[in-house]
């Protein structure tokens, strides 16, 4: 059941040159609520979180939400490798002006669960922490709607066991999350609902259970080749 | 190997930058280069006012004439001579910068050197004046160090001459013969044939008689003469300098001296590299570190994020530039109280620099293309700013000139040296340089929009 709407975004288009990347693409978020942007190579799953996040400007429609009200994780870790966790964290809250940036630095690094290891520089972790550290940066200002662009992607499974479980329990808590995937799997598993971009068109938005129903196969990754190729992608 | 080779010319092709630095920067230095050698004069522009008058132009040593206008023709195969009329058309000339230096012969030159000569050297020399733009030490010296070595070779030229024809004078003193004085022709006994009809008619007289005492204390005489004037040859060639030379420096700039100059220019260039590879490396970071999308999407915004890395940069000039000059100053003859205006100097240098390495890191997305940039751009044009003028053709020097004034390099150091040396107002230099901070503040701006 879907709650309060906290993030709307109305026809939002992209253009680069002569190419369009994304096409009159709207929907809503509520709170609490866990949204997989899934779709082929180039559909414009990063291009439309990049946008949702303030990153470029786009073409045509509008996000209901300034950028500084919605956290955002980056597909590759974007910190300091010669800084320590700590010193990451303290920096990134001190720039959104958290009203008490060493407690959110605390919080933080308790979410991580790296508070043994603070002092660390980012250099010398592994490549799953280093995004549990990137994740925590996105949510220091405890924002109400969090991206995150394919966030598993460079995690082995009990990482990313651990990062699901991390963001199953923020939304848990009532923060949106939306984010861009490859893994169908991880999809169907983590999010409430489902949008299906193919080649800049939003084609599909629904639960998995929907997208089943839709592509008229067991088989989610069948269900969704079967739902981009009816679209005639 | 031959896919690897491809692989990496495939690479070459689609990075553009690193083209550019790879073929463009040599090709444009080539070319520089190429277009100073074929261009360039051979030889510095001089300007030159002769005011000796046409019956004074020649000397007369003993008889023989000497030309001093001969003489000139040496300084010439080693400069372009610019005639002028009088001293002032030459030093408008210096003023414009339209010659490195003139050189101006007095009214009185050849008179002076005439009397110098008859007097045997006692009298006043001649003086030439030589005027160079002093606007930079560096012009000052190659003035100088041309001038000085071009008058010392004219100067033992008509000194061999002079010591040649006097030396020929000597020889018939000393062993008689024949010379013209006026159309007359003279035959000289000599002092030592002289010395030797003294001996044998002293020889006759009779031993004791006074006669014989007085005809060998004059025989004595022209011995001691014959042995001390064999020496006279060394003694006149001794008298190597008849012209002085008179410098008179052209240009605001005129207390700097050489190694002055070389402080200013050791703590520009170091302020230089720090600031410029310290501001286009921390921002190139921010990208290979991928914060800088984070940074810009609400958190700081573009211009701010510049703007601290040029401080940045400004802040690191700061002890850089001072402890450099401490040292210096400890070891030398700086002005203690002049260091309010050397830290104006540093801090405006160090912005410049930093701002022109912040539009260097927004093009460039990597430290390490930041850092190769910096360096293929900085060097050239640094070096470049020290080229004097009248070295080169002036359409070049024009451009040099130019390319100068849009980088922070020259203003750089001409407000250090007014700083150190008190060689002038560094204000306008420091205004320069904060103009030059805003438009590549701008550049970087425009850079990073495009290539962010």
């Amino acid at each position: 059941m879907r709650g309060v709407v906290t993030l709307h975004a109305d026809g939002l288009s992209k253009d680069f040159g002569e190419r369009s990347a994304l096409r009159d693409v709207s929907f809503e978020v509520s709170e609490g609520e866990r949204v997989a942007v899934i779709g082929p190579n180039g559909a414009g799953k990063t291009t439309l979180l990049s946008l949702l996040a303030g990153l470029q400007r786009a073409t045509a429609g509008t996000v209901s939400r300034p950028p500084e009200e919605i956290g955002w994780v980056p597909q590759q870790a974007a910190l300091y490798r010669r800084l320590s966790i700590r010193e990451n964290l303290r920096l990134f809250a001190r720039l959104e002006r958290v009203a008490d940036p060493d407690a959110a630095v605390d919080r933080a690094l308790e979410l991580t669960g790296l508070a043994d290891r603070a002092k660390d520089e980012l250099s010398t972790l592994s490549g799953g922490n280093q995004q549990r550290v990137n994740i925590a940066i996105g949510l220091l200002a405890d924002p109400p709607v969090l991206l995150l662009d394919e966030p598993s992607s460079s995690l082995d499974p009990r990482q990313r066991a651990v990062l699901w479980d991390f963001i199953d329990g923020l939304a848990a808590g009532g923060t949106a999350v939306i984010f861009a995937t490859h893994e169908i799997d991880e999809a169907q598993r983590h999010a409430d609902r489902i949008l299906v971009l193919g080649d800049g068109e939003l084609i599909f938005t629904g639960t998995a259970a929907e997208l089943h129903a839709a592509g008229g196969d067991d088989d989610l990754v069948v269900a969704f080749v079967r739902v981009l190729e009816a679209q005639g992608h | 190997m031959r896919w690897l080779l491809l692989k990496d010319l495939q690479i070459l092709r689609r990075s553009p930058l690193l083209i550019g630095l790879l073929v463009v920067y040599p090709v444009v230095i080539s070319l520089l280069i190429g277009f100073a050698l074929s261009r360039g004069p051979d030889k510095p522009k001089i300007a030159f006012v002769n005011e000796v008058p046409e019956l004074q132009q020649t000397i007369n040593v003993g008889g023989d004439q000497i030309d001093i206008a001969s003489y000139s023709d040496r300084l010439f195969e080693r400069v372009d001579p610019v005639p002028a009329a009088t001293r002032e058309e030459a030093l408008q000339m210096v003023e414009d910068g339209e010659v490195l230096g003139a050189l101006i012969i007095p009214e009185d030159a050849g008179r002076k050197l005439q009397t110098a000569v008859a007097l045997g050297g006692s009298a006043e020399k001649p003086t030439v004046e030589v005027l160079y733009d002093a606007s930079g030490p560096l012009q000052g010296q190659l003035v100088e160090s041309l001038v000085d070595s071009t008058l010392a070779e004219a100067n033992v030229a008509i000194g061999e001459r002079i010591t040649e024809v006097s030396a020929g004078y000597l020889n018939i003193l000393l062993d008689g013969g024949s010379f013209s004085l006026l159309g007359q022709d003279f035959d000289i006994l000599g002092l030592a044939e002289a010395e030797r009809i003294l001996g044998r008619q002293a020889a006759q007289l009779p031993a004791g008689s006074t006669e014989r005492a007085e005809l060998e204390r004059i025989r004595r005489f022209a011995e001691l003469a014959v042995e001390n004037l064999d020496f006279s040859d060394e003694i006149l060639s001794s008298i190597s300098n008849p012209i002085d030379v008179k410098e008179t420096p052209v240009g605001s700039s005129g207390g700097t001296t050489l190694e002055s100059f070389a402080v200013s220019a050791s703590v520009v260039f170091s302020l230089m590299f720090v600031c410029v590879l310290l501001a286009a490396g921390m921002l190139a970071l921010e990208r290979e570190e991928h914060a800088y999308g984070r940074l810009v999407r609400g958190l700081v915004s573009r211009g701010k994020l510049l703007a601290e890395k040029v401080l940045l940069a400004a802040l690191c000039a700061l002890p850089v530039g001072l402890v450099m000059l401490v040292v210096v100053a400890l070891l030398a003859d700086l002005d203690w109280g002049r260091a309010p205006l050397w830290t104006v100097g540093v801090l405006a240098t160090g912005l410049a620099f930093g701002a022109l390495g912040v539009a260097i890191g927004a093009v460039a997305r990597e430290v390490r293309a930041a850092s190769l940039l910096a360096f293929g751009l900085s060097l050239p044009i640094a070096f470049l700013a020290l080229v004097p003028a009248g070295t080169v053709a002036d359409p070049l020097y024009e451009v040099i000139r130019v390319v100068s004034a849009a980088f922070p390099f020259k203003p750089s150091l001409l407000a250090m040296d007014a700083a150190l040396n008190e060689t002038g107002d560094m204000w306008p230099s420091v205004l320069h340089l904060l103009g030059l901070t805003a438009a590549y503040g701008v550049l970087a701006r425009v850079a990073l929009r495009r290539f962010g």
